[in-house]
């Protein structure tokens, strides 16, 4: 089954520019499905991004975040080439990773 | 809990992947699920109370332990209109020294606490991500820096309401 | 009635006199007119920016799409397009056994006018076909399903030139004026034609909406509206324009659905492919 993260990760000299988008209803928890019943809450809680052992950003997320959800941050000390892992961890303890290559 | 930089369960996690990995698991002496992968996100980490907040001081008090003063070096990239309040970019940048931590705040959301993230050393102080916002609403950027914080803020009106409204 | 209708706004001349010769309706010299309405009455839009929707007439919303575009949330839909497209029937066939060029980078010649059934033949029409001449059930024209196999088709042709033919045919060309008739005809409770508000308004709002101008407005199809959450269909969208209006919409893809998507796509002519779109 495909991976539920895209990863974009651009090397441009030292900097590393980073773009993720991740597949996830991430559910806030208010809305109500067509019968009237509250759709429960199901929304990543945490994202990981490790480069060389080390973690290079986290995101820490809650029901507001939008489906779907797209995120972009830049980092130093990585190369073309080089491992980025992501992963990700839901309230409901779902969770994907993927491990993308920096290019 | 309060927010570190400097989370200790990773230090454990890392020791399990140097020791457990391929070792003990290919002995048939530890299960598979045992082993955490070494790039999993920790779940632990969440701040449950902070998410749970319904105003800007309260979401900051849980998650840093303190208040932010506004600072015209924090730069916040907001739409002056939603085009959607399903999906509406929000970018956080800041200039300041030493920053270990950004924050979005969507005031009038029923949890103010959108997003919160970590910024190691070598990380950049900037995050751009997409938000759900309910309705008009004030949205709040803080920037952890050097043990202190600091906010700018931008209004974004929303005409059609981001939660299915 | 419909000349009344042709003769608004800067349309008048052109169409008015050709409309007003009764049966002779020279679709080149309306489309020609079409689109000088729209670029006279939007100078600061390049021609090729109008399959943009409303991002061609507004910058705020503009700035935020350009935004969502960087890695658009469409993706997942075109990837699972291209799954779906790749996987064999039953009998071992696939999609791209039924199309030319193996179904990719075509998506600029549909709808297309069939002699042969005398209807007008759009590309979601043509995949059900394609499924139902290999022993598969036909997908639901609002679904998901046709909404990622048609984004993966748009995405493949992107940037290639809309070319409807329109043939020596009555047929063909009763099956343009009746799409033209829809399109300037008001309905429903609201009492508004599709061009009361993508001609009259294109570029106004509506409420909170800004409304797209009519000039390319296929080329976008099918379209991931922020709104849904998901990716739909040209047939979700008219159903939904429809009810919108508080009028009874068509059944999806009924022939004169496809014969407005005929007419549409025909004064879009020469216009890129856009798809699949990301809108509000």
């Amino acid at each position: 089954m495909a991976s539920t993260i895209r990863v974009r990760a651009i090397a441009n000299g030292d900097t590393t520019e980073v773009q993720s988008l991740i597949q996830h209803p991430m559910d806030s928890g208010f809305i109500k499905d067509s019968k009237g019943e509250l759709i429960p809450a199901h929304h990543i809680e945490v994202v990981q991004f490790e480069h060389g052992g080390k973690t290079v950003f986290t995101a820490l997320w809650g029901p507001a975040v939008a489906k779907d959800p797209y995120l972009k941050f830049s980092f130093k000390g990585a190369s073309k080439g080089d491992e980025l892992k992501v992963s990700w961890v839901d309230n409901k303890g779902q969770s994907d990773s993927l491990v993308a290559k920096v290019q | 809990m309060i927010l570190s930089p400097d989370a200790p369960a990773c230090a454990r996690r890392t020791v399990l992947k140097g020791v457990l990995a391929g070792g003990l698991a290919g002995l048939g002496l530890v299960e598979a699920s045992m082993l955490l992968p070494a790039y999993a996100a920790d779940a632990a980490q969440w701040p449950q109370d902070a998410f749970k907040q319904k105003s800007e001081a309260d979401a900051l008090k849980a998650l840093y332990g303190k208040t932010a003063e506004v600072s015209d070096k924090v730069n916040l990239d907001a739409p002056e209109i939603a085009e959607n309040g399903a999906v509406v970019p929000i970018t956080v940048t800041s200039g300041l020294p030493k920053v270990t931590g950004i924050a979005v705040l969507v005031l009038e959301n029923p949890f103010t606490l959108a997003a919160a993230y970590k910024i190691p050393e070598g990380t950049q102080a900037t995050v751009a991500n997409r938000l759900k916002m309910a309705k008009t609403t004030k949205v709040v950027a803080v920037v952890e820096s050097d043990g202190k914080l600091y906010s700018a803020s931008k209004e974004v009106k929303v005409t059609v309401g981001g939660c299915g409204g | 009635m419909l000349r009344e209708i042709l003769v608004l706004g800067a349309i008048a001349v052109g169409a008015a006199q050709t409309a007003l010769a009764a049966d002779t309706v020279d679709p080149a010299v309306e489309a020609k007119a079409f689109r000088a309405y729209f670029t006279d009455r939007f100078p600061k839009v390049t021609l090729d920016d109008f399959v943009n929707g409303p991002y061609s007439m507004d910058e705020g919303l503009r700035k935020q799409w350009k935004e969502i575009e960087e890695f658009p949330p469409y993706e997942f839909a075109v990837d699972k397009g291209k799954e779906m497209f790749a996987t064999p029937f039953a009998n071992g066939k696939t999609y791209g056994d039924c199309f030319s060029e193996r179904g990719v980078g075509i998506r600029q010649n549909y709808p297309y006018f069939d002699p042969k059934s005398g209807q007008v033949i759009t590309l979601d029409v043509a995949l059900n076909q394609c499924r139902e001449a290999n022993g598969e059930k036909p997908l639901s024209f609002t679904g998901d399903d046709m909404a990622a196999l048609t984004a993966y088709m748009a995405y493949t042709s992107r940037g290639k030139r809309f070319d409807i033919k329109l043939p020596d045919d009555p047929r063909a060309r009763a099956a343009y004026q009746k799409g033209e008739e829809y399109f300037y005809t008001r309905r429903g409770q609201l009492n508004f034609s599709c061009a009361s508000c993508h001609v009259q308004s294109a570029g106004n709002h509506i409420r909170t909406e800004v409304l797209a101008p009519a000039l390319g407005i296929m080329a976008a199809m099918p379209i991931y509206r922020s709104e849904w959450g998901s990716m739909g269909t040209v047939s979700r969208r008219l159903t939904t324009c429809n009810s919108q209006v508080r009028a009874v919409p068509l059944a999806p893809e009924d022939e004169l659905y496809r014969d407005v998507e005929y007419f549409l796509s025909y004064m879009g002519n020469g216009l890129p492919v856009s798809g699949p779109g990301a809108r509000p």
